[in-house]
This record gives C-alpha cells, structure tokens and sequence, in this order.
C-alpha cells in the first residue's frame, strides 16, 4: 500500500565519488536530496559541470552511490531497472539500425514480440513526425529528426520515470523550441515523472513544474522554486509572459551566484 | 556605382550553373582518360624496358626472365597444364587452403577480440600472452607445421590461420573497446542484457574495425598457404614456384607470381562488394 503513496523518485543524502585518472577523488554529488512526485516535471539546472548529469546516472541505476539512498516508486535502485527511460545529451541512436528498427530495439530488449514491437515503433514514429522516415538510417537524417528517433524510443518502452540530459543541448534555436513543444505534448499523454537537466535556465521554467537550482559543484539542492504557470504551455510565447520573467528573475538570482563561483574557480584554476 | 556590382553576379548565377556544370564534368571526363592513358603508358613503358634489357643481355635473361618468356610460360601452363597437373587444379588448391585458413582465423580472430575487449579479467590475464605469440616471427612456424601436419592441405592452413588471427584478433579488440560508451548505456537502459549488449551493440560497433583487418589479412593467408607449399606439398602454387626455382626456371617463378596476384586481387574485389552492402548505414564518402 506505502508503495502507491511513495513519490516517483527520492533521494535521500546520496553522494558519488569518482576516482579521477591521475588516483584522486572527485565528488560530483553531495548529500543530495531531491523528491520527485509522481508525474511531476522537475527541471534542474545548474553550472556546468558541477554533477547534474551524475544525479541522472544514480537514478537511472547505471552508477550506483557511494553513499546515501536512491529510492525510485518507493524501492531502492538496484541496476538498471525496466521502469526509467533515459535520453542522453549525445546522439544515441544505433547508427546501423534503421530508424524502425531503432525505435524497436527498446521493446525487442525486453522480450516483446517483434510484431507487436513494430506496432508500437510505428505508432511512435507516427507521433513524432517520421512514419514517412522509418527506412532511412540515422545518418540520413537532421540533428532534430535524430532527436525525435530517439524521444520515440525511450516513450515506446512507456518509461514511468523519464530522465533527460541536456537532450536538446545540441540543436539550433528553432529545432530546440519545437523540440520541447513536442515533448510537453508526448509528455502529457504519458503522466510519466521526468527530470530533465539542463543550463538553459529559460527552457526549465518552459517545461517544468518545479525548478530545482543545484550548487556549484559538488552538486547538491540549493533551492526549489515551484513554477505556477499554466499548462499547457507553448515555449515560444509562454517566455514572454510578465510572469515568466518575474520568476526568471528570481531563480538567477540563485543561479547566478553558483555560476559566479563555478567561473571564478575556473579562472582560479587556469592561473 | 553599387546597383550594377550587385546586379552583375545575380546574373552570372542565373545563367553560367549549366555551363559550369558541363566544363567541370568535361574536366573530369578529360582528367580520367589522362589518368588511364598514363596507367597503361606506365605499364608498357616497364615491360617494353625489361623485355629490351633482357632480349639485348643488359640485364642476365636467365635470372631475371622477360615479359614474353613469363607469358608463354603463363600459357603453356593454361593450355598443357603443369608439370603437377592442370593450372586451375593448383590455383582451387592453393585458394582452398588459403580460404580454409583465412576463416578460421579470422572467426577465431574476431571471438576472442571481442571476448577480450569485453572481458577485463580475460584481457588482463591474457594480454601479455598474446604479445609475446605476436612478436614471434610466425612465418617459421610454417616447417613445424609440415611436420606436425604431413604435406597435405593441414599444414598450409594451419600456417594461414597464424598468419590471420593476430591482425583481426587485434582489431576485433580494439574495436570493442573503443565502443561508444553513449550507445552501450543507451541499450541498457533501453533493456538490454550483457548478451544482448555484445551482441548487438559491441559486435556491429566493431564490424568497421574488423573489415579493416580483413582486407590485410587475406594477402597473409595467401601468404601462409603459399610458403606452406614452397616448403613442402604435393599440389599448389607454392610447389610450382619451388619447382620452377628447382628447375632454374625464372620464367615459372614470375608466372606464377602474376597468377598470385589476379588471385589475390580477385578477392580483394570480393570483399569489397561485401563491405558496401553490408555497410549500408554508414554515411558514404567517409571510406571511398
């Protein structure tokens, strides 16, 4: 019964500890807690590099922490679990699939029958635009269209959590906007809870319920702001709202300051 | 002033794309005859040489043969067959061994790279291992085989298959472990298992890098086959250089090189059909 009433995900103090090439230690997080309700859309930003994207890792079960707890639907992270959907900031498509074949390569992994895995794939790529694409390969598509292969193949699995890093970091302007209409719409269908990383500031008040503001390395929470902007949203004009920009203003302020210290340990760093 | 300097280069755009277009392909078409017509011209230009050289005594005809010479012996062999038995008899042999061994090693090549390239605890008590049989020269291992294996097609193969592991062993690892780490996460999130990820991550991640080792390593199965037979054998190419060598026959040993050659290219023009329908994926213009 706890397990209904249990958030999508919670960690309670985790920290990761990396061993870094040269023998030292490098802690990416620290004594990080962070709740994510069900079908709640987190955002989290912070400055570069201070261990966003580790936070993702411990959740989806691919690293594990070094200290503390990471509870996803009320149950400890042990691997890799068939619950978390990942989209990664790089391109991670299979280049020697075809675009079917890669939106079916979530469902083949885990043992669905390949027709109804091609049902499914197909259903997918309808919604994201590419039905007409399904034979080309990768290779043969634009950055976005790669991004649309690969937003297909992590909602095809029906992902409970949906975890994002960085996804559209690498697209033009344009694409980028459409791309995050485009997931708010697959989103909403889904009720699935998504943490989506980025350090566009802007385009996690666009998307999100909850902005979280992370610390200058090692990461840990800082502030949560509650973004009270009604759905459903459309990012190009939803960021010119009086209200957006009040509430911009308030998270730099927090933000800010993290990535004045993060520049100036840079510089430290480089004299 | 500035009215006309725009207009002019809007009307060049307009008009000059077919024009441009069909000097630049007349260009290519011209570049391409230049290039052959010199090919050939190359390859006359040698051979005219080496046939005056020899026909007046500059150069000893007796050891170094002619072109002429080579090619009548190239034909007696076609049309009477050799002194061990028709000529095509000694090229399927000679090609069955080298094939025999070519896949062999290569499957072996390819399932311990991969092994090693995923296994860590495989590759560190393994590595030192398999460099020190790599520094070995491996070409002498070629007279042991003959003993352990008897004049027959074993020896060869087995020399060939030496010959062929250690490049494709050593792709076949490399390309396992340089396996994007973005696509091996990726299919585990997306469910994947261990078997599933070598499968069908690892392996056509690597396919690039063992092609790559395919091509070298047909010419080192010839190889091995070849020198096999020159050491001992009852049949092949090899025993037909060793016999012409043994007659004092220069003549016999190039023909016999020029065969190898077709052969070898002949192959190499296979695979490279292979290559192109199994690499459909790959964006095109990065390899050719």
């Amino acid at each position: 019964m706890s397990a209904d009433i249990s958030p999508a995900i919670e960690l309670r103090g985790a920290s990761k500890t990396f061993r870094t090439p040269s023998g030292g230690l490098h802690t990416a997080v620290r004594g990080l807690d962070l709740t994510v309700g069900r079908g709640e859309f987190v955002a989290v930003v912070g400055p570069t590099g201070c261990g966003k994207s580790t936070t993702l890792t411990l959740v989806s079960g691919l690293e594990e922490p070094s200290e503390g707890e990471v509870l996803v639907v009320g149950e400890p992270v042990r691997g890799v679990g068939d619950k978390v959907g990942f989209v990664f900031q790089q391109d991670a498509t299979f280049p020697w699939r075809t675009v079917l074949s890669n939106v079916m390569a979530g469902p083949r992994f885990r043992g669905v029958p390949k027709a109804e895995a091609k049902q499914k794939a197909r259903e997918w790529l309808a919604r994201v635009g590419l039905a007409a694409f399904e034979d080309r390969y990768p290779h043969q598509l634009s950055g976005g269209q790669r991004k649309r292969v690969a937003l297909a193949a992590t909602f095809v699995n029906d992902p409970e959590i949906l975890l994002m890093d960085e996804p559209f970091s690498a697209l033009d302007v344009q694409t980028r906007a459409l791309m995050s209409d485009e997931l708010l719409e697959l989103w909403e269908g889904t009720g699935a809870s998504v943490v989506f990383v980025t350090h566009d500031l802007e385009e996690s008040i666009a998307l999100a319920d909850k902005v979280v503001v992370m610390t200058a390395g090692p990461a840990t929470v800082k502030q949560v702001f509650d973004i009270d902007l009604p759905r459903p949203r459309k990012v190009e004009s939803v960021r010119l709202e009086p209200r957006f920009i009040e509430i911009y203003r308030e998270i730099w302020e927090s933000l800010g300051e993290e990535v004045r210290i993060t520049r100036e340990r840079g510089a430290a760093h480089v004299a | 002033m500035s009215p006309e300097v725009l207009s002019t280069p809007v009307v060049d755009t307009a008009k000059t794309p077919p024009d441009r277009a069909h000097s630049r392909a007349r260009a290519a078409r011209r570049r391409r005859i230049v290039v052959t017509v010199s090919r050939v011209l190359l390859l006359v230009a040698v051979l005219g040489l080496w046939e005056v050289l020899a026909r007046t005594e500059v150069i000893d005809p007796f050891n170094f043969s002619m072109p002429s010479k080579i090619w009548d012996q190239i034909w007696t062999w076609i049309t009477h067959g050799t002194a061990l038995g028709s000529l095509g008899e000694q090229i399927w042999y000679t090609l069955h061994e080298a094939l025999l061994g070519w896949v062999f090693g290569v499957v072996a090549g390819v399932v311990f790279g991969i092994a090693l390239g995923r296994i860590t605890l495989l590759a560190d008590v393994l590595g030192p291992y398999i460099k020190v049989l790599n520094s070995i020269p491996r070409i002498v291992l070629a007279p042991i085989f003959v003993i352990w294996f008897g004049l027959g097609p074993a020896s060869k193969v087995a020399s060939a298959v030496v010959l062929v592991f250690f490049p494709v062993f050593f792709n076949a690892f490399q390309g396992a472990r340089e396996v994007d780490r973005n696509l091996v996460a990726n299919a585990r999130i997306l469910g994947a298992s261990d078997r599933r990820v070598t499968l069908q991550v690892v392996i056509p991640s690597a396919t690039s890098w063992i092609f790559t080792s395919l091509h070298v390593s047909f010419g080192f199965a010839l190889i091995g086959a070849i020198v096999g037979e020159y050491i001992g054998a009852t049949k092949g190419i090899g025993l037909l250089v060793a016999q012409s060598q043994g007659t004092f026959n220069a003549a016999g040993v190039y023909a016999a090189m020029v065969i190898l050659a077709v052969v070898a290219l002949l192959a190499e023009g296979l695979l490279t059909f292979a290559e192109r329908r199994i690499f459909r994926w790959k964006p095109s213009g990065s390899d050719s």
